[in-house]
């Protein structure tokens, strides 16, 4: 049996042309790029290479590029960054419910130090009001920080017209563009974006490198002092060939997206059809305008059953997906996206992930949609919830926790 | 992460279902943590003869579930009783630290059988 990876949401493998290059980083030009001699030199052209590379891919310029460690350090930078730098303009953020915890918990750590957040709602499907945005702003509001798609839902914000709202109050714009990249268009010109996030291991590169896009001119106080590399922006010597990896994941994905886009796009279809069709009493969380959806997501939660229990079933075929449920999490909560999405607190638990990539293939999709309809039901069987007469609970008396 | 018995109970969970005419049912469970477990009873002579169940939950609680039905069919109520959930997760060879308190459930849920077995029968 072989395995069927259906978590490129989550990670993906490196892609061999990326290894491939990276390799020589590791024995043979192995200097350090900030050194004068010949080792250096020999690596700090294959960093500007790789700069541009990624520059290309979001349409900036690769001064404007900065390499940080992965996805995560590059959301704290950008937030932490900002307040700090611009800590005489004002001490307000605003930011949404379903982001990432790298841009969640660094909002709560700056509660803490006295900064003020709203964190702007969602409706059932997890699309944003833009016209709370714009009623959240503040004269203290220095920071707007809305991700370009969830990880879980896979929904798109609407990137370009948030951007034009931080332009009209001039307040600062920063995008975690970590599930976006890749796999649609991504443009900081057109969208006005300031800062921008991308990580490496969603998008064929290896785990441990990202970057993120300051706009020229932009003032931002540093996370990580010591010397002077990244043009003071972030001390540490460069992972190299991580870096140069991150380059050729990067001009790779500018040359296939509409290619990716297309063919991925259709075997998500070909799931989603088969899994509403297929199972019934389920419930898609995200919007239902695919075409406002990432083209490799699909989330569904199957009424009566719970999120780790489904995992561990497919597992046992091989098949590889995510769950918002609590006991995947190590928390007692389920996914806050879903929490803020209202969805019912058992449906919260029972929302399975389905994200696809490059490598997936047809034939895999239709093993999933051999095998889904009767493990669900197998598990339907074993509930005490399931046709007992017992309805879901409304949005009313719900007992989704919701933290924010 | 889970024990091989873990995994054994989980995709070969043993007295799956519910009984007609049950001596007693307990339910207990917490739909914020995900968790809703049902057990249903057979008695006779003050002894288990039966055991079945239905859960919601994730692996560790489906496990528990199973468990706790092995242990408790052929014990008398007193016996019963002294199940802890302690004992059933150690025969489920242990479970993950964030899991125990899906292993509380399962012996709660037997104990609210028997209570409700006991409150019929006087
Ligand atoms: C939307 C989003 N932001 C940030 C991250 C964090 O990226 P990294 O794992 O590189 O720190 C992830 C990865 O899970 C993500 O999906
Ligand atoms: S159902 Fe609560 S941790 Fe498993």
């Amino acid at each position: 049996m072989s395995n069927i990876y259906l978590d490129y949401n989550a990670t993906s493998p490196v892609r061999p042309e990326v290894l491939e290059v990276m390799l020589p980083f590791y024995r043979e030009q192995f200097g350090n790029p900030s050194s004068v001699h010949w080792a250096g030199r020999q690596v700090s052209g294959a960093l500007e290479k790789a700069r541009e590379q990624v520059a290309a891919l979001f349409n900036d310029s690769p001064a404007e590029i900065v390499f940080v460690s992965c996805g995560s350090e590059g959301d704290n930078m950008a937030i932490k960054g900002t307040l700090d730098a611009l800590k005489e303009k004002g001490n307000h953020i605003i930011t949404t419910s379903i982001e990432h915890p790298a841009v969640l918990e660094t909002c709560q750590y700056l509660e803490k130090q006295g900064y003020d957040v709203t964190y702007l709602p969602v409706d059932r499907d997890g699309m944003l009001d833009l016209d709370d945005l714009e009623a959240a702003i503040t004269e203290k509001t220095v920071l707007i920080s809305v991700m370009w798609a969830n990880n879980e839902t896979g929904n798109i914000y609407p990137i370009e017209q948030i951007g034009r709202i931080a332009r009209k109050y001039n307040i600062r714009f920063h995008t975690d563009a970590v599930q976006a990249v890749g796999k649609i268009p991504v443009d900081v010109q057109k969208a006005n974006v300031d800062l921008l996030v991308i990580s490496g291991h969603k998008i064929g590169a290896p785990k441990g490198v990202g970057a993120l896009y300051v706009r020229r001119g932009t003032r931002m106080s540093a996370l990580m002092h010591g010397g002077h590399q990244e043009r003071n922006r972030r001390a540490g010597t460069q992972n190299v060939a991580g870096i140069v990896g991150l380059g050729k994941a990067c001009e790779l994905a500018l040359a296939e997206l509409d290619e990716y886009y297309d063919r991925v796009r259709a075997l998500r279809d070909r799931l989603e059809d088969g899994v509403l069709s297929q199972v019934p009493d389920i419930k898609l969380n995200g919007t239902p305008d695919r075409e406002k959806r990432l083209p490799n997501t699909l989330n569904v939660s199957f009424a009566y059953i719970e999120g780790e229990s489904l995992l561990l079933n497919l597992d046992m075929f091989g098949i590889a997906a995510s769950s918002g449920s609590a006991c995947t999490s190590g928390s007692l909560e389920p996914s806050h996206v879903m929490g803020a999405m209202c969805v019912e607190v058992t449906l919260a638990h029972s929302s399975t992930r389905f994200s696809l990539g490059p490598e997936t293939t047809e034939s895999e999709i239709d093993k999933v949609l051999e095998v889904l309809p009767a493990t669900v039901q197998r598990l339907r069987d074993m509930s005490p919830l399931y046709n007992c007469g017992r309805t879901a609970e409304g949005c009313e008396t719900c007992e989704t926790v919701r933290r924010i | 992460m889970y024990t091989d018995k873990v995994m054994d109970h989980f995709t070969n969970p043993r007295n799956v279902g519910e009984i007609e005419d049950a001596s007693g049912v307990g339910e207990v469970g917490n739909a914020s943590c995900g968790d809703i477990m049902k057990i249903f009873l057979k008695v006779e002579d003050n002894i288990i003869r039966d055991v079945k169940f239905k859960t919601f939950g994730c692996g560790a609680a489906i496990a528990t579930s199973s468990m706790v039905t092995e242990m408790a069919i052929g014990k008398t109520i007193d016996e019963a009783l002294e199940l802890s959930n302690q004992a059933v997760a150690e025969a489920l060879d242990g479970l993950p630290a964030q899991k125990m308190h899906c292993s509380n459930l399962a012996a709660d849920a037997l104990h609210e059988a028997i209570k409700n077995y006991k409150e019929q029968n006087g």
